[in-house]
């Protein structure tokens, strides 16, 4: 019996597996490296050669949240006791720690406009969707495509009239601002996402609710909803990572209130130049939920990325 | 007994329904406010960089009289040599980044395909850089390109023998185009490749047995069933990574911002500095709207091959 062409054959199927793994390794590398990096000191980090392996520090992270002054040996002798691990480093360094840093906030900008903006744009899109899915509307596909075409639009392009327009209405660099902006342009995913979440949703469900007296608005939230609830979570979770990595807009409409994570950190600096150890310990704290959502989220991603119209 | 009494409680009463919102009237309803939102945020911005592309208007200098310079700007911008350079500069980076992330992308789905042990674990391995902030992303490869501590630097002369601190990936004229490819290219062949496995996912086992029964060479059958099978899923990804290539603006802005010189200057990043840092707003107006206008352009091309494989 010869082979079949369908099942690959047990030795191709082991080379394959390892050039594979070996491209994994790869390219999980760099990323493996930052993490490293975020808990070295600032001589290990750009140490040469490379070192794979140093002492752990914690240097990286106490930069991150703090705000450290230079002082002379003889003012840090008369200092009382360090507070704690962070304030014993500043001082072995010759610095005594003068403050909470600005990370916390822009993280919770993060989070706020991010959640914000998730939330608004699968409100828009679930009930955009539901109608796009269930009802005649008028020149459907052309909306639809109007609504697909707005996510292409250059983010400088549309930044030139957003900053001038925000700027007439006192919405640069404010939360409410943002939150607008990325809904806007989420809510083009959502809209298709969610449409094809709902269109595998068979209609006999709400057509009982409707043959059971139930109202149309009725027959939706009870029985549509909870069906869609796993798509509206996929969706939600795209959102939220598009208005998390978003830079152009955050960097162009922000500059300090609203400001969120990716614009802020190219700008952790020390002295001489970035501080790589708390560069790369932001960016380690930034892109771990990532990670975490990309996990759950690996079975929707296809979707997610051809705005759902490849399903397996 | 029980269960049928509450299940009639809670059914609502024949009136409301027919008191409730017509069908027509809930689809405007769930529709309208997506539109609204979208009409606000993209088209009526888009309305005014029109009008302020026909003008010369600085936007930092608002108290000044602008006039109406019909389509001056325009011919300014398809006359000026620095802005076909810069075109030039995007053609030859999306060029390189597709023709390589399309080779190893397609490379890697095929082997993935062969279903060797751990390949579910191994692809999710590999997305993983596809989802991170691209701005993120540049920002910590310009620490993986340091001359001479950097990680990359070190394996490439582990490798070659090369002096680490001889060659320099962002600061050199030759390999600082070559420095947004790769990074370009790390991050976004996990999208091609998850496209791409999609494609071969769909092509059913039967049309393989029968090239079998046909005694079809493996380079046959590769030619005349797999590629054009995974075609169209291969032209989605394309367009849609040349389109984002094209308007790229995050990665490569806090990789190079554009340098040495202008030498990785892409369109947005030109725009960019046209319409905030030389305040040019008239002038990049108009540059902005050429961008759209081709971007626009390649995106309908995209929502219909995005359409057809939806159907199939």
């Amino acid at each position: 019996m010869a082979h079949s062409v369908v099942a690959a054959s047990p030795v191709s199927r082991l080379l394959s597996g390892a050039v594979v793994v070996l491209y994994s390794l790869v390219s999980i590398a760099p990323l493996a490296w930052i993490f490293l990096t975020g808990f070295k000191n600032s001589a290990d980090a750009v140490a040469y050669p490379p070192r794979i392996l140093s002492p752990p520090s914690i240097e990286g992270y106490c930069d991150l949240f703090t705000i450290q002054t230079s002082q002379d040996a003889d003012y840090i002798s008369h200092l009382p006791p360090s507070t704690g691990p962070c304030d014993s480093l500043a001082r072995e360094h010759g610095r005594v720690i003068a403050g909470a840093s600005k990370t916390p906030g822009r993280f919770f900008n993060s989070i706020l406009i991010g959640f914000g903006s998730t939330f608004l744009s699968v409100f828009l899109g679930t009930l955009a969707a539901y109608a796009f899915s269930r009802f005649k509307v008028p020149a459907k596909d052309d909306l639809l495509f109007f609504i697909l075409s707005t996510r292409f639009m250059p983010p400088i392009a549309v930044a030139i009239p957003i900053y001038l327009m925000y700027r007439q209405l006192g919405l640069i660099d404010t939360a409410v601002g943002m939150i607008l902006l990325y809904t806007a342009v989420n809510v083009s995913l959502a809209v298709w996402l969610l449409k094809g979440f709902i269109d595998e949703i068979p209609r006999e469900y709400e057509e009982a609710a409707l043959v059971d007296g139930y109202t149309r608005l009725q027959a939706f939230v009870k029985t549509v909803l909870p069906q869609a609830a796993t798509g509206i979570a996929a969706t939600a979770v795209f959102c939220l990572i598009f208005a998390w990595n978003e830079y152009a807009f955050a960097v162009l409409l922000t500059s300090g209130t609203a400001q969120t994570m990716p614009p802020f950190i190219p700008f952790i600096i020390g002295e001489g130049g970035q501080d790589w150890p708390a560069v790369a310990a932001a960016t380690s704290l930034f892109v771990v939920p990532i990670l975490c959502f990309t996990i759950l989220l690996r079975k929707q991603l296809l979707r997610g990325i051809t705005f759902g119209a490849v399903r397996k | 007994m029980a269960a049928v009494s509450t299940a009639t409680a809670a059914r609502p009463s024949q009136a409301t329904r027919s008191g409730g919102i017509s069908d027509r009237g809930i689809a405007w309803l769930f529709i309208t406010p997506t539109i609204l939102l979208l009409l606000a945020i993209n088209i009526f911005p888009l309305i005014w960089t029109v009008r302020m592309s026909l003008t010369n208007y600085k936007a930092n200098m608002g108290w000044m009289k602008y006039r109406f310079v019909g389509i001056d700007n325009y011919v300014d911008i398809l006359t000026d040599p620095d802005i076909w350079d810069a075109m030039q500069t995007t053609a030859r980076f999306v060029f390189w980044s597709i023709t390589l992330e399309v080779l190893l992308g397609f490379g890697l789905a095929l082997l993935i395909n062969r279903k060797f042990r751990g390949h579910s674990f191994w692809t999710t391995v590999i997305l993983l850089p596809m989802m991170l902030s691209p701005a993120v992303v540049g920002n910590f490869w310009t620490f993986l390109f340091q001359p001479q501590s950097g990680l990359f630097n070190y394996v490439v002369s582990f490798f070659t023998g090369i002096d680490p601190a001889s060659f320099q990936m962002i600061g050199d004229v030759k390999l600082a185009p070559w420095s947004i490819v790769l990074v370009d290219v790390w991050m976004w062949t996990p999208y091609v490749m998850l496209i791409c496995l999609a494609g071969l996912r769909s092509i059913p086992d039967y049309i393989y047995e029968a090239a079998e029964v046909d005694r079809a060479s493996a380079w046959r059958r590769f030619w005349s069933i797999t590629l054009p099978m995974v075609m169209p899923f291969l032209m989605l990804a394309v367009l849609f990574r040349g389109i984002e290539n094209f308007k790229m603006f995050d990665m490569v802005n806090l990789l190079t911002n554009g340098g040495p010189g202008s030498l990785t200057e892409t369109v947005s990043i030109t725009l960019k500095r046209a319409a905030f840092e030389k305040w040019q707003t008239g002038w990049s107006s108009a540059l902005a709207i050429i961008l759209f206008l081709t971007v626009f352009g390649a995106a309908n091309i995209y929502i219909k091959v995005l359409n057809s494989v939806k159907r199939r």
